[in-house]
């Protein structure tokens, strides 16, 4: 069989996907594709989004129909040199169906579990991607957690050993946030860091995850590879004061919505489970005074307390700055003016959740930023 | 972090968490220390179905066996309540609801009122709803229409081991009379649960699924049934929004009028008996606040009205099924 057959798989998106739904095609069969070209519409239960083509050829065979449902690493979508014949791709089809076995919940758990650990005091959880020699450290924002980058983390980790980490008073970590501010949580990272005997990381924020990292980097700038700060806090004062306390204080489904649509150019991505979920965490015990200590501390009177933009240009270190076009959280405005040692890239339709919108965009940026 | 459990964990894990919490917090009822067979409370079994079992262990006292007669203990759960407890009291089978009505309809639910919200009575009410267990006529009714009926209550009706664990710490931290119904048959449900404490607000429907088609309204065990009954739907291309109401007083109206206003299409299912119960209550809210929505008659899906039978073959049949569900909602989008 020929080894310029390739397959194009389900991918993994976030911990709990076990599924997809083909929503539709955006390549036809028998056009030629590169690498990086979004292929097809992919719905799953949290969130929808495109998948994009893992090699460069024809897209010979769409093995699935809109409105078929595959389970993770089912089949696709063949993507092949036009001179492989039919009958080749026949074979390679039937070979795959025959030998594929959908992950089992006990796989599943074993490839990509998350883990817990004591960092100074403070349960942190965080996943792995990846054993490359350089290791880079996601920050997620805000009332956000680990989860968030299920479109960037297996992306990134095609060049680093990716960890995405819970900041204190996040997803699976301890509620406890101690005094809430900026300080806090980059020490929390530095020490998370040491910890894993790592002596020197990139660091990618967004948000508030992004001023956590830029307060990390002008503590211990020997500790950071490079910064990549995406909508990220710190660049200015301006900030939503009302989506900050909104999001605080929404108990129910239909307060949280609205506020959730402003992180999204396309409003439509708040889906349904997406809500479930965070409302789930928001409930638990202790979740609402710690994300009221670290707003306190980080926005008070909705104005950001901690700009950082003058410790940009004093940074030996290689910056990039991402932002969404339309962010209606942090102005892309504060992308403006930086320093020449600053890269900037503004992708003009999306949102503040500009590394899930424009996901494809921003993994390629990242990628090429580390070299 | 999340991980599976029972329905019936779930409980005990809320209880034993709140109790940790909160000092103020007892648990009282039958043998919910030692348990029927068993030789006393060291060899604490929890209750008639284990729901309460460790409990004794882990905090004394404060977990108490009464005697057989539930007006005096429902009666001393609600005093105690009005005296600064918290206290939870577990009825065992709400058909045995009838002895205690003065101290539940008449006291409880009438204090924070008639002494002009001097008092409160955080007492909370727990006891098993359902049929299915063949336990006969006695020991398989869904009265929780009876207790919704009073204003005054709370009333709680929870369908997964989430909401459970959820609804239940939010009940035991209310400052009012909560009943809370357990279905039997549900007890063994595993489900993703937090470790962690977490409370569901009450007055907020679930929408378990949705769908542009028809709107399923339904409560308890049944939310179940009307899963399946969307599942099947689904093949045929039929789109059901299945509603899980999860407390009856408070009702969120909102989502269900929503759905209403969206499919134009209603169909109601209650396990509990079929005159004045939570069915006849939605069509009615329907038919009054969505009218010009309706674009068919709205259905109603419940047992005969007559007692549980005790014959398996026509118990079995008492009960709603997915069968007749698909079917109503067949006749609506016809």
């Amino acid at each position: 069989m020929s080894a310029k057959i390739y397959t194009f798989t389900m991918p993994k998106w976030g911990l709990s996907m076990k599924e997809g739904k083909v929503a539709g095609w955006l390549a036809e069969e028998d056009a030629p594709v590169e690498v990086g070209a979004e292929l097809v519409e992919v719905e799953t239960e949290k969130i929808n989004g495109a998948v994009e083509a893992t090699a460069t050829g024809v897209l010979r065979r769409q093995v699935a129909a809109a409105g078929d449902v595959l389970p993770v690493g089912g089949l696709l979508a063949v993507i092949a040199p036009a001179d492989v014949s039919d009958a080749d791709i026949d074979a390679f089809v039937n070979e795959f169906q025959a030998n594929f076995v959908p992950p089992t919940d006990d796989e599943e758990a074993a490839g990509s579990a998350t883990q817990t650990v004591d960092v100074s005091g403070y349960a942190i959880r965080y996943l792995q991607h990846g054993d490359g020699d350089d290791v880079a450290v996601l920050i997620h924002g805000f009332g956000g957690d680990l989860d968030g980058w299920l479109f960037n983390h297996e992306a990134l980790a095609a060049q680093c050993t990716v960890y995405a980490l819970d900041l204190p008073g996040h997803g699976g970590s301890t509620k406890d946030v101690g005094d809430g501010s900026l300080g806090t949580m980059a020490g929390v990272v530095n020490d998370f860091l040491a910890m894993l005997d790592v002596p020197k990381a990139h660091l990618v924020g967004h948000s508030m995850g992004g001023a956590v990292a830029l307060e990390l980097a002008r503590q211990q700038v020997d500790r950071v590879q490079s910064l990549t700060l995406i909508a990220s806090a710190g660049l200015g004062t301006e900030i939503d004061g009302e989506y900050i306390d909104g999001f605080v204080g929404a108990d129910r489904r239909k307060e949280l919505k609205p506020h959730l649509q402003k992180l999204f150019a396309d409003p439509k991505l708040v889906t349904r489970q997406l809500i479930d979920d965070l409302l789930k965490y928001k409930r638990l015990d202790g979740v609402k005074n710690s994300l009221r200590t670290i707003a306190d501390t980080f926005c008070p009177g909705g104005t950001q307390s901690s700009v950082l933009r003058d410790t940009l240009s004093e940074l030996s270190i290689p910056v990039s700055v991402i932002w969404g076009g339309r962010d209606q959280i942090l102005p892309a405005a504060h992308a403006e003016g930086l320093p020449s040692n600053v890269q900037t890239h503004v992708f003009p339709d999306a949102g503040h959740m500009v590394y899930m919108e424009a996901a494809a965009d921003v993994n390629r940026t990242i990628l090429s930023f580390w070299g | 972090m999340a991980r599976k459990i029972t329905y019936q964990q779930a409980i005990n894990e809320a209880l034993d968490q709140e109790m940790q919490r909160d000092s103020t917090v007892i648990v009282m009822g039958e043998d919910v220390v030692g348990g029927a067979g068993t030789d006393g409370e060291m060899d604490a079994w929890g209750g008639v179905l284990g729901v309460t079992k460790g409990l004794y262990a882990k905090h004394g006292n404060r977990i108490m066996d009464t005697p057989i007669t539930e007006s005096a203990f429902i009666g001393a759960a609600v005093g105690a309540a009005t005296c600064g407890l918290r206290p939870v009291a577990e009825l065992m089978f709400v058909d045995f609801m009838g002895v205690c009505f003065d101290q539940i309809f008449n006291q409880a639910a009438k204090f924070r009122y008639m002494f002009g919200g001097r008092a409160e009575t955080p007492v909370v009410i727990r006891c098993m709803i359902g049929a299915g267990f063949r336990a006969a006529a006695q020991h398989s009714q869904c009265l929780y229409p009876v207790f919704t009926h009073i204003p005054g209550l709370k009333c709680v009706v929870p369908t997964t081991p989430y909401d459970v664990k959820g609804l239940l710490i939010e009940a035991i931290r209310d400052n009012d009379p909560v009943m809370f119904f357990e279905h039997k048959l549900l007890y063994t449900l595993e489900g993703e649960v937090p470790e962690e404490p977490y409370t569901i607000p009450f007055g907020e429907a679930e929408v378990v699924r949705e769908g542009d088609d028809v709107t399923i309204v339904t409560l308890g065990r049944m939310v179940h049934m009307a899963t399946e009954a969307a599942d099947a739907l689904s093949k045929d291309g039929v789109a059901c929004e299945v509603i899980d109401l999860r407390t009856t007083s408070p009702l969120d109206e909102d989502t269900v009028l929503e759905s209403v206003e969206n499919t134009g299409r209603l169909v109601v299912v209650d396990e509990a008996s079929p005159r004045c119960n939570m069915a006849t209550d939605i069509a009615a809210l329907a038919a009054e606040r969505a009218f010009d929505s309706l674009k068919a008659p709205i259905k109603q899906v419940t047992p005969p009205h007559v007692p549980v039978p005790f014959s398996d073959d026509l118990e079995d049949l008492y009960i709603p099924n997915a069968d007749q569900i698909a079917a109503a909602v067949r006749e609506v989008v016809s």
